[in-house]
C-alpha cells in the first residue's frame, strides 16, 4: 500500500487547509448574513402584517346571538319562550378525521343515525369554519362526560344558547307558528350578518310575520382560540340587543276551550274582540307540536304530518276556504234592505221549491223537509228558520253586483289583511271574477246559487268572523289583528275604510233576526239558548261538499263521512253590546245548529265568563 | 504500534496546565455548549406547551451525550482515525438491514429495533462518513487526485443512496455535504469544483423527475408560493414565518408566544423550534443564538486549524462545517428561504438520537483540540 502521506509536505498541506476552511468560513459569514436579513425582514421591516396575521389567527369575532322577543298573550301568559338548550356542534376544519371523531362522540353519549344523516346534510351547506350542530338539547349528564372528554375531541364543542319553546304545544301552532333552522333559500334572502348569531328564523305564522321585530340585533364577542378553534378566553365583547317582546290579543284559555270543543273533528275557529278587530282566538283543528320544529323536526315525525288525511299542517282559520252557506244569509238580507230590493215587510210564500223564469230544474229549499216554510215568509223568518227560497227571489231581486261590491265591504272575497303570512282570499263572485276565471257569461243561476253561499262562492273562517263583527259593529270596517302592543306600545285599531252608511233600522233587524236563531223556539240554533244569562246572535250554515241533484234527498247514512256537509256557524254576543265575535266551521259536521252552534257558545261562554271576572275585579278595586 | 492508540503521549515539554486537560475537554467549547443545551431547554420548555416531560428526557440525553463526549474524547485522535472504517462498515451494514427489517414512521424506514431502544444508522453516519472520508484523504497526497476523488465520492454516495431510499433526502443531503466539505478542505482543485458545480446544475432535472417524490416535490412548490394551500402544505411555512415575524425585535416574552403556545405552529418543539424562539424572544433573540453558533463553530474551526494531522484537520474542519450546514438549513426552511426538509435545529431542537450523534462530533473535537501540540496558532 503507497502511502501518499510519507511523501507530503506537512507545512504545504496545513496551508492549503488554512485557505479552503477561510473561504468555508468566509462562505458560512455570508450565508448567515443571508438568513439574518430574512429574519429581520420578518421581525423588524414586516413585523406590523405578522402581527396582525398572527392576532387574526388566534383573536376571532364571535356573533353573539340576541334572545328573541317573547310572545304574550292578552292575559301576559307566555305564548313563545325562549329556554337554554345545549348542542353539540363540529366545526369540520378543526377536526383531523372527523369520522374518528363522531365514532368517539357516538361511543359517549346517543347519536342516532338520523342525527348523522341531518349532520351530514348540513355539514355540505356550511361556510368554512362555522358550527355544524350534530345533537341538540343535551341532558346535563351528556354535557358532563362530553366535557370530561373534551381533551380528546378537538373540532367538537359544546354550546349553550336560547332556543324557542312554546308552553303550550299545540295550542297556538298555527297562529304563532314556529321557529326553525334557516334553510338554503332563506339564507340567500336574510341579511347574512343580522343572522350571523342565530340559526333559526320565524318560518310561518306570527313568528314569520313579526321576523324582523322579534329577532333582536346581533353582538359580537372576541375571543381567543387555539389552533384547533378551542376558545381560550373572551377578549372583549358587544352585547346583543334582545328582539322586541310581543302581546297578542289572543286569550289562552279561549283558545284552549275553542281547541278542547273539536275534539277529534277538523276545522276552525276565529273570534274576534268588536270593538279593536283583535284576534281573541285563532283555532285550526287538528294541530300539531311546533317545538318539533324548532331545531329541525326528523323526517319521520314530519312524513306522519304530512301525510295524514286530516292535513294537521294546513292552517284552515286563514287558508282553508269554504262555501260559506246559510251563513252568509243575514249579511245578504241586508244588502237586500239597504238596496230596496225588499223591504222590512216583505214576504213570499214558500213552497219549498223555486223556479227561475225559462229554466226547467227547481232550485230546492235544503232546510225544510216537504212542502216549504209555508206561507208568510218575511226576511226574518227567513234567517230564524234559514229559508232558501227567500233568498232565491231576493237576490235575483238584487242582483249579483250589488250583493258582490257589498259582500266585498264585509270582507268577503279580499284578504283582511291579518297581521299574519298566508292568509288565503276567498271568492266573492262577480261577472268580472266569472269573466276572467272561467270566460263565461254571468247566469242569474249563478246569482240563486250565491244566495244561499254555494256556487262558486269560497270563505275562509276568519272572513266568516270579519264579517259577523262588522255586522255586529253595524258597519265599523275594523281589520283584523293579531298583535295587540309591541314592546308596550298598544297597536291601534285601524279602520280598513270608511264604516258602512245603513239606516239603523236594517242593522237592528237583521241583528234581532240573528238573536232570534239562538234565542226563538223555531230558530234554527235555538239547541244553545239553554242556560244562557246573556243574548247570543248567530246564524247556522252547512256547506255542500258534494253536489246532489234536485231530485235526490241529502242522506248522510248513504255517503262516507269525508263527503258529509260542513257544519258553519256565525255569532256576535252580547246582543246588547256585542263585544265578541265567531266565524266556524266543523268540517264534515254535517249541520251547523249541531255541529258547530255548541262549539261558539262554548268560546262566548268562556268570553263573557272572564268579562264578569274582569268588571268584577275592577269594581272590588 | 497499535498499542500506541490507547495510550496518550506525555505531554510536550514546555506542557499545557490548562484545567480539563486531564479530562480531554476544550474548555471555550464545552462552556459555549453548555450555554446552549440550557438555552436550548428553556426554548424547549415553552414550545412543548410548557411540558416538563420533554424537558426531562432531553436533558436526559443531553447528559447521555455529555457522557459520550466525554468518553470520546479520551481517545487519541489516530484511533479514531485507525478505526473510521469499522464504524463506516458497521454504518453501512446496518443501512443496507435497515431497508429491510428498519421499522418507520410517516411512510419512511429509519430506525433499527434493538429490542432496548431503537437505533438510526443514518445518524450514525453523519459522524461515520466524514471521519472515513476524512482518513482516507487524510493518508492521500492532496490537493486530491483524479481517482482518490473517484474512491472518496463512492465512499459517501454508498450510505447516501441508501438514506435517499429510506427515503430521507434531507439527512442524504447533509451526509453527502458533510463528505463534500472533507474533499473541499483536503484542497480539491478548482477544475474539478467548477465541473462539480456544473453536473450538479445538470442534475437538479433528473433529482426533479427520477429521485424526489411527490410529497418532497410539493415542499419545493410550498416554498414559491406558500398561500395556494394555505390549510395544506403552505401551513406549516405561512405558521412558522407569522410566529417569527409577529415576534418583532423583542419578542412577545417567554411562554408567552401565542402562535406556539395555541398550537397554531406545527412541530413547534422539533424542526420549528427556532420559530418559537424568535416569536418569544425577537430578533434579539435570534441574534442572541446566532452569536452563540457562530462562536462554536469558530471555535471548532481553531481546532481545526492547531490539528496535528492531516485526519484532525478534515475532520474537524468537516463537523464545524456541517454543524454550521445544520443551523444555516433549519433556519432557512423555518423562515421559507429553503424547502421544508427534516433538519432539526443543533442543541435545541427536541430529539434524543440527533443530541447523541452531535455530541459524539463534539468528543472528536475535544480529542483533537487536547492532542499534544507541536505547532499551535492562537487565534
Amino acid at each position: 500500500m503507497i502511502n501518499d502521506a510519507a511523501f507530503s509536505d506537512p507545512a504545504r498541506d496545513r496551508r492549503i487547509f488554512t485557505g479552503r476552511l477561510l473561504i468555508a468560513g468566509l462562505a458560512a459569514i455570508v450565508l448567515t448574513s443571508i438568513v439574518l436579513y430574512r429574519y429581520f425582514d420578518l421581525q423588524v421591516t414586516r413585523h406590523q402584517d405578522f402581527a396582525t396575521h398572527s392576532d387574526n389567527n388566534r383573536v376571532h369575532v364571535r356573533p353573539a346571538a340576541p334572545s328573541r322577543g317573547l310572545i304574550y298573550d292578552r292575559n301576559g301568559e307566555l305564548l313563545a319562550d325562549n329556554r337554554p338548550s345545549y348542542s353539540l356542534s363540529i366545526i369540520r376544519e378543526r377536526s383531523e378525521d372527523l369520522e374518528q371523531l363522531l365514532l368517539q362522540i357516538s361511543s359517549l353519549i346517543d347519536i342516532s343515525s338520523d342525527d348523522i344523516e341531518r349532520f351530514e346534510k348540513r355539514l355540505k351547506r356550511r361556510k368554512p369554519y362555522e358550527r355544524t350542530p350534530l345533537r341538540f338539547n343535551l341532558s346535563e349528564q351528556e354535557r358532563g362526560i362530553l366535557a370530561v372528554n373534551s381533551y380528546r375531541l378537538d373540532g367538537a364543542e359544546v354550546t349553550a344558547r336560547l332556543t324557542r319553546f312554546y308552553p303550550n304545544g299545540e295550542l297556538f301552532a298555527h297562529v304563532i307558528g314556529y321557529v326553525g333552522r334557516i334553510n338554503e333559500r332563506e339564507s340567500q334572502q336574510i341579511d347574512s350578518v343580522a343572522y350571523s348569531g342565530t340559526d333559526s328564523i320565524g318560518k310561518i305564522g306570527l313568528e314569520k310575520y313579526y321576523e324582523d321585530r322579534l329577532l333582536g340585533a346581533v353582538g359580537t364577542e372576541h375571543v381567543e382560540t387555539n389552533a384547533r378553534g378551542r376558545v381560550m378566553r373572551i377578549l372583549e365583547n358587544v352585547s346583543p340587543l334582545p328582539g322586541t317582546n310581543l302581546t297578542v290579543h289572543l286569550d289562552s284559555n279561549l283558545q284552549r276551550v275553542a281547541h278542547k270543543a273539536f275534539k277529534d273533528d277538523r276545522g276552525a275557529l276565529v273570534a274576534i274582540d268588536i270593538k279593536t278587530g283583535g284576534i281573541l282566538s285563532m283555532v285550526s283543528a287538528p294541530s300539531y307540536d311546533p317545538n318539533l320544529f324548532v331545531s329541525g323536526i326528523s323526517q319521520t315525525n314530519y312524513d306522519q304530518l304530512l301525510q295524514s288525511s286530516d292535513r294537521p299542517l294546513f292552517d284552515r282559520a286563514i287558508r282553508g276556504q269554504y262555501p260559506p252557506g246559510s251563513t252568509i244569509k243575514p249579511l245578504f238580507g241586508l244588502i237586500g234592505l239597504h238596496n230596496n230590493s225588499i223591504s222590512m215587510d216583505y214576504s213570499i210564500e214558500d213552497p219549498g221549491y223555486f223556479f227561475m223564469e225559462g229554466i226547467e230544474r227547481p232550485w230546492r229549499d235544503h232546510n225544510s223537509k216537504r212542502g216549504g216554510h209555508g206561507k208568510g215568509v218575511d226576511l226574518a223568518k227567513a234567517i230564524i228558520e234559514s229559508c232558501d227560497v227567500f233568498f232565491y227571489k231576493m237576490s235575483v231581486k238584487t242582483g249579483i253586483d250589488l250583493l258582490s261590491s257589498y259582500s266585498e265591504m264585509f270582507g268577503l272575497g279580499n284578504l283582511t289583511g291579518i297581521d299574519m303570512p298566508g292568509e288565503r282570499p276567498g271568492i266573492m263572485p262577480s261577472r268580472e271574477w266569472k269573466q276572467g276565471a272561467k270566460q263565461e257569461a254571468w247566469f242569474n243561476g249563478d246569482t240563486i246559487n250565491v244566495s244561499i253561499g254555494q256556487g262558486f262562492m269560497l270563505t275562509t273562517p276568519l272572513q266568516l268572523a270579519v264579517m259577523s263583527a262588522r255586522i255586529a259593529s253595524k258597519g265599523k270596517l275594523l281589520k283584523p289583528q293579531l298583535v295587540k302592543s309591541i314592546d308596550g306600545v298598544a297597536t291601534q285599531p285601524v279602520e280598513v275604510r270608511e264604516s258602512i252608511n245603513m239606516s239603523d233600522e236594517y242593522w237592528d233587524y237583521v241583528h234581532k233576526a240573528m238573536r232570534d236563531v239562538v234565542h226563538s223556539p223555531r230558530g234554527t240554533a235555538k239547541g244553545i239558548s239553554n242556560g244562557l244569562n246573556y243574548e247570543i246572535a248567530g246564524k247556522t250554515g252547512t256547506a255542500q261538499v258534494i253536489s246532489i241533484s234536485a231530485e235526490e234527498e241529502y242522506d248522510s247514512s248513504k255517503i262516507d263521512k269525508s263527503q258529509w256537509d260542513h257544519a258553519l256557524f256565525v255569532a256576535f254576543a252580547p246582543m246588547d253590546d256585542p263585544q265578541i265575535a265567531v266565524g266556524l266551521i266543523v268540517e264534515n259536521g254535517e249541520h251547523g245548529s249541531s255541529a258547530a252552534a255548541p262549539i261558539a257558545r262554548l268560546v262566548i261562554d268562556e268570553y263573557m265568563k272572564s268579562k264578569s271576572k274582569q268588571s268584577q275585579v275592577i269594581a272590588n278595586n | 504500534m497499535y498499542t500506541n492508540d490507547f495510550v496518550r503521549r506525555m505531554q510536550s515539554p514546555g506542557g499545557e496546565r490548562r484545567r480539563g486537560r486531564s479530562l480531554h475537554m476544550d474548555i471555550p467549547l464545552l462552556m459555549i455548549l453548555i450555554a446552549l443545551c440550557i438555552g436550548g431547554l428553556l426554548v424547549l420548555y415553552s414550545a412543548s406547551g410548557q411540558s416538563l416531560f420533554y424537558v426531562k428526557r432531553q436533558a436526559l440525553f443531553m447528559l447521555a451525550g455529555f457522557a459520550a463526549m466525554v468518553v470520546v474524547a479520551q481517545f487519541p485522535v489516530r484511533f479514531w482515525e485507525r478505526w473510521a472504517v469499522l464504524f463506516y462498515c458497521i454504518g453501512l451494514i446496518s443501512l443496507i438491514v435497515v431497508l429491510f427489517f428498519g421499522v418507520g414512521a410517516k411512510g419512511a424506514q429509519r430506525w433499527l429495533d434493538l429490542g432496548l431502544t431503537r437505533f438510526q444508522p443514518s445518524e450514525l453516519m453523519k459522524v461515520a462518513v466524514p471521519m472515513m472520508v476524512s482518513a482516507y484523504l487524510g493518508k492521500r497526497y492532496i490537493p486530491p487526485r483524479f481517482t482518490h476523488i473517484l474512491a472518496t465520492l463512492a465512499l459517501i454516495l454508498m450510505p447516501v443512496l441508501l438514506i435517499v431510499k429510506q427515503p430521507d433526502l434531507g439527512t442524504a443531503i447533509l451526509i453527502f455535504a458533510s463528505g463534500c466539505f472533507v474533499l473541499f478542505l483536503a484542497g480539491l482543485r478548482k477544475r474539478y469544483l467548477i465541473s462539480a458545480f456544473l453536473m450538479a446544475l445538470a442534475a437538479i432535472p433528473s433529482l426533479w423527475f427520477f429521485v424526489m417524490r411527490d410529497y418532497q416535490k410539493q415542499r419545493v412548490l410550498t416554498l414559491l408560493s406558500p398561500e395556494d394551500d394555505k390549510l395544506g402544505a403552505g401551513w406549516n411555512i405561512i405558521q412558522s414565518t407569522t410566529a417569527i415575524g409577529s415576534g418583532g425585535l423583542n419578542g412577545k416574552g417567554w411562554t408567552l408566544g401565542t402562535q406556539s403556545q395555541l398550537n397554531f405552529l406545527p412541530e413547534s418543539h422539533t424542526d420549528f423550534i427556532i420559530a418559537v424562539l424568535a416569536e418569544e424572544f425577537g430578533l434579539i433573540g435570534v441574534l442572541t443564538l446566532c452569536a452563540a453558533y457562530l462562536l462554536l463553530i469558530g471555535r471548532c474551526m481553531v481546532i481545526a486549524l492547531n490539528s496535528q494531522s492531516q485526519f484532525g484537520r478534515l475532520i474537524a474542519g468537516s463537523l464545524s462545517l456541517t454543524f454550521f450546514i445544520y443551523v444555516f438549513v433549519n433556519m432557512s426552511m423555518v423562515s421559507g428561504i429553503l424547502p421544508v426538509v427534516g433538519v432539526p435545529l443543533p442543541l435545541i431542537s427536541y430529539g434524543g438520537t440527533a443530541i447523541v450523534t452531535l455530541f459524539l462530533g463534539f468528543g472528536i473535537l475535544m480529542a483533537i483540540s487536547t492532542e499534544p501540540k507541536r505547532i499551535r496558532i492562537e487565534l
